[in-house]
């Protein structure tokens, strides 16, 4: 009998998996189960395209439903895997609409969940998260006729939801509780300038930001109040304080995870061998070798670490090696990031912030590490080469906006 | 409904009819089109769908706005006059027939 591979999740790692799998000729069973009543979508245009209502449900779908027929990966929706069992390298999981898949191979990508504020209102109508088709369907039925957008938390998805609501006219307030934007992931110089450049499109943020409570009328969210008793009007108020890795299944088996989060190797192989997993929900060897484990949230992430997974299966055993990047779409302002910033010691600025064209080069001990780049795909493009290619720009050399950072790059062998 | 034509690396020619407003990337990745990569999905931020426009449609595709055009400087493969990102190309009527070359290398 064929081997059997089932695909838990259907996301963009779950679906780059299967087709994957199905490039490198792999001829077992290929089964893909996700919870969600859709067949595996975009999740990126949510809070951009989808909002601003320029792309509809059809237009998320990563592949027509007849791709999937021709290349005979089963797709099975509204299923929720409820128990997995392993037993000499073979397992059985057990879905909640009663059906049993069989499996050689199991493939974990669960991906993860927005994190829930648990505070006074927040079960108000009009609180909302977002992470899929139901959650985006869902703020955008209340969108037309909003006028008070309040986002709490000034990161990736909160920034796009309030560039989208000031672009169409609403008040938006963006609350943060650090004192600083996206702090975990740019430097202060890029946190600076987003607030300075939401702020000059109209929206309001405040940092440091303590929020006391949600008000509301008849079930339905009003406002904001602030720990020192101001009320911020609000329509509608978009959570967005980051996602926690769904590690349940993980845990189920016994898998080693860390804080939720699934532990892998380079070959993107679990502590089962049976075992694979990929996407938001993992714990893996930093990418480029610098050492420490990391967790990212990315669409390059899902799809370069489903690509090791299908490569495991399939014989070859390639570690993962990719560059990070990542980006985020703030209306008129492209946000680009390449690399990984975490532990730099030297940052160099090009171009001017008050552009809104810029970059930020991040550098540890004179090395590379990483770009944020606004509305300059040049030099994003640039570091991420040089970072695929193990190359070097100099510090001092990149200081110089008037010279093209591609022109800089210095490869490893010279 | 307009027809795209493919043209692989290989010489290999797929013929796809696309959806009205589907881009070019989006109606060859959904049908299987091998060639295009187009990881981020279609936000101008990967380079890698990367085509070269055939001379009759030249014109009237048109050349890249000022992101693409940047991004276009960071494709794995030969930039030429005709490179297009083809997630920035948007079907309708009036392409009917259009052929696209997919370039050699997207990553």
């Amino acid at each position: 009998m064929a081997e059997q591979v089932l695909i838990v999740g259907a996301g963009q790692a779950g679906m780059q998996v299967a087709v994957s799998l199905r490039e490198l000729n792999y001829k077992g069973e290929i089964t893909i189960v996700g919870e969600e009543p859709y067949a595996p979508y975009q999740r990126p245009p949510l809070s951009k395209a989808f909002l601003a209502g320029e792309a509809d449900i059809e237009s998320l779908e990563f592949r027509s439903p007849d791709f999937y027929s021709a290349n005979d990966i089963k797709v099975v929706i509204g299923e929720k895997i409820t128990d997995v069992a392993i037993s000499g390298g073979k397992g059985v999981a057990h879905g909640s609409n009663g059906r049993v898949h069989n499996f050689d191979r199991l493939v974990i990508a669960p991906g993860s969940a927005p994190r829930r504020l648990t505070i006074a209102g927040s079960e108000l109508d009009g609180v909302l998260y977002l992470r899929s088709i139901a959650d985006a369907e869902a703020l955008k039925a209340r969108w037309a006729e909003a006028k008070n957008v309040v986002v709490v938390g000034g990161g990736f998805i909160g920034l796009e939801v309030a560039a989208q609501a000031t672009k169409a006219g609403k008040r938006a307030t963006v609350l943060e509780a650090a004192d600083r934007l996206i702090a975990r992931a740019v430097s202060p110089l890029t946190s600076e300038y987003l607030r300075s450049a939401h702020e000059r499109r109209g929206a309001s943020v405040r940092l440091s930001a303590s929020i006391e409570s949600f008000e509301g009328s008849n079930g339905r969210v009003s406002g904001v109040r602030l720990v020192d008793g101001e009320v911020i009007p609000a329509d509608i108020v978009m959570v967005g304080i980051g996602v926690m890795a769904r590690g349940e299944l993980a845990e189920k088996l016994g898998l080693e995870t860390s804080n939720g989060a699934i532990v892998v190797n380079e070959f993107a192989e679990t502590s089962n061998p049976t075992v694979l997993a990929a996407g938001d929900a993992v714990l893996l060897p930093h990418p480029l070798g610098f050492g420490n484990q990391v967790r990212l949230e990315s669409v390059q992430n899902a799809v370069d670490q489903a690509k090791v997974v299908a490569s495991t299966i399939a014989g070859e055993r390639e570690p993962y090696h990719a560059v990070p990047w990542f980006w985020s779409d703030q209306a008129d302002i492209k946000l680009q990031i390449a690399g990984l910033s975490t532990g730099f010691d030297q940052t160099v600025l090009r171009g001017n912030p008050d552009d809104d064209k810029f970059s930020v080069l991040y550098y540890r001990d004179g090395k590379l590490l990483a770009i944020d780049a606004v509305n300059d795909p040049s030099d994003y493009m640039a570091v991420r080469r040089a970072l695929g290619a193990g190359a070097q720009i100099d510090p001092r050399a990149a200081a110089d906006s008037a010279v093209a950072l591609k022109n800089l790059i210095i490869s490893s062998d010279a | 409904m307009a027809q795209v034509n493919y043209i692989s690396p290989d010489g290999t020619v797929t013929t796809i009819d696309a959806r009205d407003g589907d881009s070019v990337m989006e109606t060859a990745v959904k049908n299987g089109v091998k060639g295009i990569i187009a990881e981020c999905g279609g936000a101008c931020a990967c380079a890698t769908c990367h085509v070269y426009v055939d001379d009759d449609f030249a014109a009237i595709v048109g050349g890249p706005g000022d992101l693409e055009d940047d991004m276009l400087d960071g494709t794995a493969a030969e930039r030429c006059s005709n490179s297009r990102l083809s997630c920035q190309i948007k079907m309708c009527a009036e392409y009917d027939g259009l052929t696209v070359k997919i370039a050699p290398k997207q990553v």
